[in-house]
């Protein structure tokens, strides 16, 4: 045995090995280097948009614009009423909340029948794929698609095309998340519900989803702050309104288009509260990041 | 390795193994398989199984990996059912029905077979509902008689004590051992008539391993119990019958003091000597 070690032993160049070990440690340190200038950079800009943000936004910030409808821009005259967001707060709130209410769930159902019925079968392929394309799609397309569906037929836009518009980005994100977190849950655990003699549904219902709950609710806040920011399906379906209004058959404000309509003005009273609005809109989709955030480590 | 026939009496002394004395089985089958095939697809897993679980007794199931074992247990309750491309032709006969017939209810069949599995399973939900899951399914009962057979299971599995005062909590927060007991007490409670084991002990450490054979020579009073095992010694410790399986066929099966002193065929010794496997 002693023999063998002693034949196989590597005779080593001590200054080779130094040298190779000096041009290893300066490597490390290069690229260390290069990740933190990188990190850097973006950091830079994400710092520079948010402070831009916050001062922008909070000097215009103040209760009025919470609490009054869209007014003309006063020209300076401080004589003049003073025009605030909450038609486009109200607008925002409704369109989202009933795009997720419609968007959810289909896009659950769908994610289940992926996970659990059609895992591998040519139909779930095919939804799978298509799911994954509508994903990815400009939002501007669903926009597009809606107003031919909805919009031209109806002879105007309304409350009601916003909402199917954002119900349809809703559904492939959901889906996605929902399939991604039924298949993390073991097929062990699967057969343990079956084996006590329960049927599918009750097991997907009463157990799968126990199982994936933080996850599956992650993707839905995650949906929600998605299409709380779109702008692009909006133009061409609920358009934008300058009055509070409920009338889901009639257009309706939202905070993204009151943001792009304002900051078009060219009215420096409106351009601040334009910063306003798209301070609230990062706050509430912060917000629901966070939430979303603190649910999935608390549950996994 | 020697090249000198193994002796029986050699066999009995390997690796410290003695197998339980009682010699005599159960008459009464309370689940019969009678040349039974099975089918990944075209692969063909079990060739020509003949078997009798005796009513009330342990039958342990050894053998190689892929020799058919775990897959015979999934076909007494049907497991196997869930996946397209696998299916059995032949009997398993329970109260003289055939269980793999087309007409069987299988949600009922598993409550009468009921399955533990190789990793612990418990379901994300309290330790309470965890048991009263399985219940449910198949009974309705009040509040306090559902508390009773909560308590009943849970005594029956040897965790009672453990965790009486925190049935309201996640049952994900049990130790492996405990959460495997929980999960025989969750089919203890549904009150089958046959258990089968699936190497519940292989993800165990050693004192969880004898919690868990103690508790199965104690279920067999009242439930029959069928454990496919790889540790030759469990099977020896718990069995009285014992069938070896090798490349899907089941070679030999008999008490399991004949077996492990005196096995009748050359591959069942060989086997069991740790020739191969």
């Amino acid at each position: 045995m002693g023999m063998t070690t002693a034949d196989t032993r590597i005779v080593r160049d001590a200054g080779a090995a130094r040298r190779l070990g000096r041009r290893r440690s300066m490597t490390d340190q290069l690229v260390t280097i290069f990740c933190l200038v990188a990190t850097l950079i973006g950091l830079f800009f994400l710092a520079s948009i948010l402070v831009t943000l916050l001062w922008r936004g909070l000097s215009a910030m103040d209760l009025t614009i919470l609490t009054t409808e869209f007014r003309p821009t006063r020209y300076g005259d401080e004589t003049l009423p003073k025009g605030g967001l909450l038609h486009a707060i109200i607008g925002s709130l409704i369109q989202v909340s009933l795009a997720t209410a419609i968007g959810t769930p289909v896009g659950l159902l769908v994610g289940t029948y992926l996970a659990e019925y059609a895992r591998s079968s040519p139909l779930g392929n095919a939804v799978r794929f298509v799911s994954d394309i509508l994903l990815s799609a400009p939002s501007i397309l669903i926009g597009l698609f809606i107003y031919q569906l909805v919009v031209l037929p109806m002879g105007a836009f309304s409350g009601i095309a916003g909402v199917l518009a954002l119900a349809i980005i809703v559904i492939p994100v959901v889906v996605r998340t929902t399939e991604d977190m039924l298949q993390l849950i073991p097929n062990t655990l699967r057969e343990a519900v079956i084996g006590l003699g329960a049927p599918k549904w009750k097991m997907i219902t009463l157990v799968c989803y126990k199982a994936a709950l933080s996850g599956i609710v992650t993707g839905i806040l995650l949906a929600v702050a998605r299409i709380a920011g779109e702008t692009a399906p909006l133009l061409l379906t609920s358009f934008g309104n300058n009055v509070v209004s409920g009338d889901l058959t009639r257009a309706m404000a939202s905070l993204p288009i009151a943001i792009y309509q304002q900051a078009n003005s060219g009215f420096p009273d409106l351009i601040a509260i334009a910063w306003t609005g798209a301070l609230l809109v990062t706050l509430g989709v912060l917000a629901i990041n966070i939430l979303a955030r603190l649910l999935l480590r608390g549950r996994i | 390795m020697s090249s000198t026939t193994t002796t029986p009496a050699e066999t009995a002394s390997f690796g410290g193994v003695h197998a339980r004395s009682e010699a005599v089985l159960n008459k009464v089958a309370r689940i019969s398989v009678r040349n039974l095939d099975f089918f990944y697809g075209e692969n063909k897993a079990l060739k020509g199984i003949n078997l009798d679980l005796p009513d009330r007794q342990v039958t342990g199931m050894i053998g190689p990996s892929g020799c058919g074992k775990s897959t015979l247990l999934r076909v007494l309750n049907r497991m196997y059912s869930l996946y397209p491309g696998q299916r059995a032709v032949g009997e398993v006969l329970m109260d003289g029905r055939n269980m793999i017939g087309a007409d069987v209810d299988m949600n009922e069949l598993r409550a009468k077979v009921g399955m533990v599995f190789q990793k612990p399973t418990p379901f994300p939900m309290t330790i309470y509902d965890n048991i009263a899951f399985g219940v449910r399914l198949h009974e309705r009962m009040s509040k306090s008689q559902m508390d009773d057979r909560v308590e009943w299971a849970l005594s029956r599995a040897a965790i009672w004590g453990e965790v009486k005062d925190r049935l309201q909590t996640s049952a994900l927060g049990l130790s492996g051992g405990q959460q495997q007991r929980l999960c025989i007490a969750r089919t203890i409670a549904v009150r089958p008539e046959v258990i089968l084991f699936d190497e519940p002990t292989s993800a165990l450490d050693p004192i969880s391993t004898l919690k868990i054979e103690e508790l199965i020579d104690e279920l067999k009073r009242d439930f029959t119990i069928c454990i496919v095992t790889h540790n030759m010694q469990q099977a020896a410790r718990c069995a009285d019958q014992v069938a070896f399986f090798y490349l899907g066929e089941l070679v030999e099966v008999a008490p399991a003091a004949q077996m492990f002193t005196a096995p009748r065929e050359k591959r069942t010794q060989e086997y069991i000597t740790g020739r191969f496997g």
